[in-house]
């Protein structure tokens, strides 16, 4: 399957173990990514709380972009992203005339645009089941934080309020999905750097969750996510009083696992929470609860 | 020849002192047909109507014009004054002088002369007028009610009570609908069976009433006065008029894990079952879709242990036919499942309930004989939290109608709960209160005030489990607007009223109209609150919006009004009002090239087939007809016809496009 690939910054810079893993597991998957050239910010939080043109000239940019490159089929791997791109393309094809302005804006043509396509729509279950060599046996909890979910009428997901796509890839990896509460609730997102309290604390309930129910790791789709649970685990740590190693897995570092792929090819050194897993799996639950 | 008389109204000062109805009347006089044409100073008043009632005799006058108020106003009063002097009351037109010219310009030549047009307008149409005559349907006494819920049971006793027959017709095994299930009402608190249970009693008992239970409405046809209705008996395998309702059948029953319908899926019942003990009539039906004979061919213990010998496995389903005058269509709501919530849990957690299903909790008759259980371990709950607006007002479940009894039900349970469970906490998360209503407001603050139901104002974003509670989590808007977290033992959801399942085919059945939620649509939803656009069907209750109990027993007792008056005469007359599509001679007979465009525009479902046959019965071609029982005058058939083939009587298109050309 011949896909666009856009990665946006998260995944050139904090974020790129997750652009490793994914370009490591996509040949086994039969996926052939080729990246948007000269592409730019998705605009991010910034922009649409700035701008309402900027929030959408950004990403029509980068769709007039693909479409130029033939690409039909865009995976934006990033959830934030995924819904920056996801929101303008919709607005853009409900509004004729916003389309005309913006494709002046950019100096671009721009038509029907790529489909955009997130991590969750473009791994099946079947193709993950039938390549896996080393069954990734452990109690995961997926967790699929907003942008994936969110709005509901947006979201390709069938359950926006209790999803169930990434649990069944993980599952045809070889692991075991908790039941949780907190698969869509907020890390704290953005406000990592400006109230890096307020994520301690949010963040600190999705972990929470996650060890109540037994899981072994939490496996996420966002960078976002990601740089909230792990990198900021030192500030859950003090806002909870004790101490927490469950790791943070992307889900296509838990799939490259399951693929027998080697743990640098998918940058598992790269994160803050050592990522290490025992050959007989025994619950990492926090010893106070 | 035509011979118009014109009468100029002056309406006192009110015409008078703007128009100059001298000049009026003498420019009417020299109108082409008019031989008549005098001014008055208040033309309604008894000398004023002898002025036209002279004219009409001593000038033999064949058209009258009375330019005065609307006709709205007092068009019937002369009309009436012409009929007693043998003019045909529809040779009698209205210029509205008043409402249309005097009221609304300045004193001035041309106001008089625009009320001299106005005139000159009706004249040239009163040339063209036929005389009428009034459509006389008879009608059949007996009134069809749908749904024996507390609309259709108040509906009938009214009806019947009046001296009417009434065919009460019932989905379910038993009348009684959903009040039988509820536990007390508000505002008074008082028992909701125990005001219900002798109504059913009386319905059974009433000899003008013929009651249909585990019945209904297969197809109907037919117009006011005169429907034909055919009701499917569905079979209940058990002989109605040999069985003693004993209950031995049900006892033995050996399938006793239905989940029973009536407790709101709460508590069990066996195959064979009446759906509670009050039930009217007390006799049972056997669940075919769950009776272990029907499924494996073996069982029959019922059959051995009724002392009656009432079972009848073999019954079938029986269609009777029935010719009524009135339909009252009361077939009632559902209320949303808590599956459609999926940030509480998609239906998934057991204590997370609908008000229906707390109401079976509170009820002295429900599966806790009136003990406050949660589902999942029987244990009575310490904390309960209650959820207005589930699914009302909520546009993103495409719902934003208000679902209007939550409110005051939610507060009752509070209320209720806090009264069972002294040590218990209720909290209730609200958008609005809406407590409008005869001792509403009270009973909510008795809640807040006497009962300590505590009112968090803000909505739940999510509920999940945690060693054991729920975990209901929202906000509370009012002065912080701080996040809330409640560790809950119960949750119930006050959840949206929703038409029935099946609310859309049913309308279409009856071809009656209903809205984009499938509630039914009443005539005008202000000065025809209890009729439907179809003449001779009425409706009441819940099927036409969500609505308390006082509301729907008054909405039937309207119906039931509009019924009895239905019936106060032997035969309807109607206005003439009507449209009629045209005959002509052979070898055409009529210029209808049966298309049949009209039949699908009409909103009435006035238009019927006709075929026009030859002496030897062979047919020559099929025409409308427009049904003039049913027919109300609109005219959206003769705009839309496309052989100019319909004309509505007293505004054909002749007699329009001459005031128009006149001009």
């Amino acid at each position: 399957m011949k896909l666009g690939l856009f990665p946006g910054c998260s995944l050139e810079g904090s974020s790129r173990e997750y652009l490793e893993s994914l370009t490591a597991i996509a040949p086994k998957l039969g996926l052939e990514l080729t990246e948007v050239p000269d592409w730019n910010c998705c605009g991010a939080t910034a922009a649409h709380s700035l701008n309402a043109k900027l929030a959408l000239a950004l990403p029509a940019r980068n769709l007039a972009l693909a479409e130029r490159a033939g690409i039909t089929d865009l995976l934006v791997p990033c959830s934030a992203c995924y819904a920056r791109l996801m929101a303008t393309h919709e607005e853009l094809d409900r509004d004729e005339e916003r389309k005309r302005e913006i494709a002046d804006i950019i100096e671009l043509p721009l038509q029907a645009g790529p489909k955009i396509v997130s991590i969750l729509d473009v791994l099946s279950t079947d193709g993950v089941a039938g390549r896996v060599s080393r069954p990734f046996a452990h109690r995961v909890a997926c967790y699929y934080g907003c942008y994936l979910t969110r709005p509901p009428k947006l979201s390709t997901l069938a359950r926006t309020e209790d999803p169930r796509e990434m649990d069944d890839l993980v599952r045809a990896a070889g692991a075991e999905p908790v039941a949780w509460a907190f698969k869509t609730e907020c890390c704290g997102a953005g406000l990592s750097i400006t109230r890096t309290d307020l994520v301690a604390e949010l963040a600190g309930r999705v972990l929470d969750d996650a060890e109540r129910r037994g899981a072994e790791a939490i496996v996420v789709a966002c960078p976002m996510c990601h740089t909230n649970l792990d990198l900021r685990r030192d500030a859950i740590d003090a806002h909870r009083g004790r101490r927490s190693r469950l790791p943070v897995l992307y889900l296509t570092q838990l799939i490259g696992l399951a693929l027998g792929l080697d743990e640098r090819a998918l940058g598992l050194h790269r994160h803050h929470v050592p990522v290490r897993f025992r050959p007989d799996p025994q619950p990492t639950v926090a010893q106070e609860i | 020849m035509s011979r118009i008389g014109v009468f100029i109204c002056h309406c006192g000062e009110n015409i008078g002192a703007t128009v100059d109805t001298a000049a009026v009347a003498a420019a009417s006089a020299d109108l082409p047909g008019v031989v008549h044409s005098v001014d008055y100073k208040y033309m309604c008043s008894d000398p004023g109507q002898n002025l036209i009632k002279d004219a009409i005799r001593e000038k033999k006058l064949s058209g009258v014009v009375v330019a005065a108020c609307s006709p709205r106003m007092h068009e019937p009063t002369f009309r009436r004054a012409c009929q007693e002097v043998g003019l045909n009351p529809y040779l009698c037109e209205m210029a509205n002088l008043r409402e249309h010219c005097s009221w609304v310009h300045e004193q001035g030549e041309a106001t008089t002369e625009k009320a001299a047009d106005l005139v000159r307008v009706m004249v040239e149409k009163v040339k063209r007028n036929r005389p009428l005559y009034p459509i006389n349907v008879p009608i059949t006494k007996t009134a069809l009610v749908l749904g024996g819920g507390i609309a259709g049971i108040q509906a009938a006793l009214d009806i019947a009570g009046a001296g009417h027959r009434v065919i009460l017709v019932e989905r379910e095994a038993s009348i009684g609908g959903h009040m039988a299930q509820l536990s007390e009402t508000f505002p008074t608190l008082d028992c909701s069976q125990c005001i219900l249970t002798p109504r059913m009693v009386e319905v059974a008992q009433h000899p003008n009433i013929t009651l249909y239970t585990y019945s209904e409405l297969e197809r109907v046809e037919g117009f006011i006065g005169n429907f034909r209705a055919v009701i499917r008996k569905k079979a209940r395998s058990v002989d109605e008029s040999a069985c003693t309702g004993c209950g031995a059948c049900i006892q033995k029953c050996p399938t006793k894990k239905i989940p029973s319908e009536f407790n709101a899926d709460l508590g069990p019942r066996t195959a064979i079952y009446v759906p509670f003990p009050q039930a009217v009539p007390n006799k049972p039906v056997i669940d075919r879709d769950h009776c272990t004979y029907y499924r494996t061919g073996k069982c029959k213990v019922c059959e051995k242990f009724c002392p009656a010998n009432a079972i009848r496995f073999d019954q079938e389903d029986l269609l009777v036919e029935v010719e009524v005058g009135a339909i009252v269509v009361t077939t009632g709501y559902q209320v949303a499942g808590a599956a459609e919530f999926g940030e509480y849990g998609y239906g998934e957690y057991p204590d997370v309930i609908t008000g229906l299903q707390f109401e079976r909790l509170a009820s002295a008759s429900g599966p806790t004989q009136g003990v406050i259980r949660r589902p999942s371990d029987g244990k009575v709950p310490e904390t309960v939290v209650f959820i207005a607006c589930a699914g009302s007002r909520d546009a993103a479940r495409g719902r934003d109608y208000c679902s209007k009894i939550c409110c005051m039900y939610t507060a009752k349970h509070a209320m209720l709960y806090r009264h069972k469970v002294h040590e218990g906490n209720a909290y209730v998360f609200y958008m609005d209160i809406r407590a409008g209503g005869k001792m509403y407001e009270e009973f909510v603050r008795r809640a807040i005030e006497q009962d300590r139901v505590r009112y968090v104002r803000g909505r739940v974003s999510r509920i999940f489990e945690r060693d054991g509670k729920l975990v209901v989590k929202g906000t509370d808007t009012l002065l912080a607007g701080r996040p809330v977290e409640i560790q809950a033992d119960l949750v119930v959801l006050a959840t949206a009223m929703i038409p029935q399942p099946d609310a859309e085919t049913f309308a279409q059945k009856l071809k009656i109209s209903y809205d984009e939620d499938r509630f039914l649509s009443e005539a005008h939803p202000k000065l025809r609150p209890v009729e439907m656009n179809t003449a001779g069907i009425y409706v009441a209750g819940a099927c036409q919006a969500p609505k308390d109990i006082p509301e729907t027993v008054a909405q039937a007792s309207g119906a039931a009004a509009k019924v009895s008056g239905l019936f106060s005469k032997d035969e309807l007359s109607r206005e003439p009002v009507v449209a009629v599509v045209n005959r002509c001679a052979p070898p055409d007979f009529s210029t209808c090239v049966g298309c049949f465009l009209c039949e699908s525009a009409c909103p009435y479902q006035a238009i019927e087939h006709e075929e026009i046959r030859a002496r030897d019965g062979s047919a020559i071609k099929t025409v409308a007809k427009v049904n003039q029982g049913v027919c109300q005058g609109c005219g959206t058939c003769v705009a839309l016809c496309r052989s100019k083939s319909i004309d509505l009587q007293g505004f054909t298109n002749e007699q329009v496009f001459s005031e128009i050309v006149i001009l």
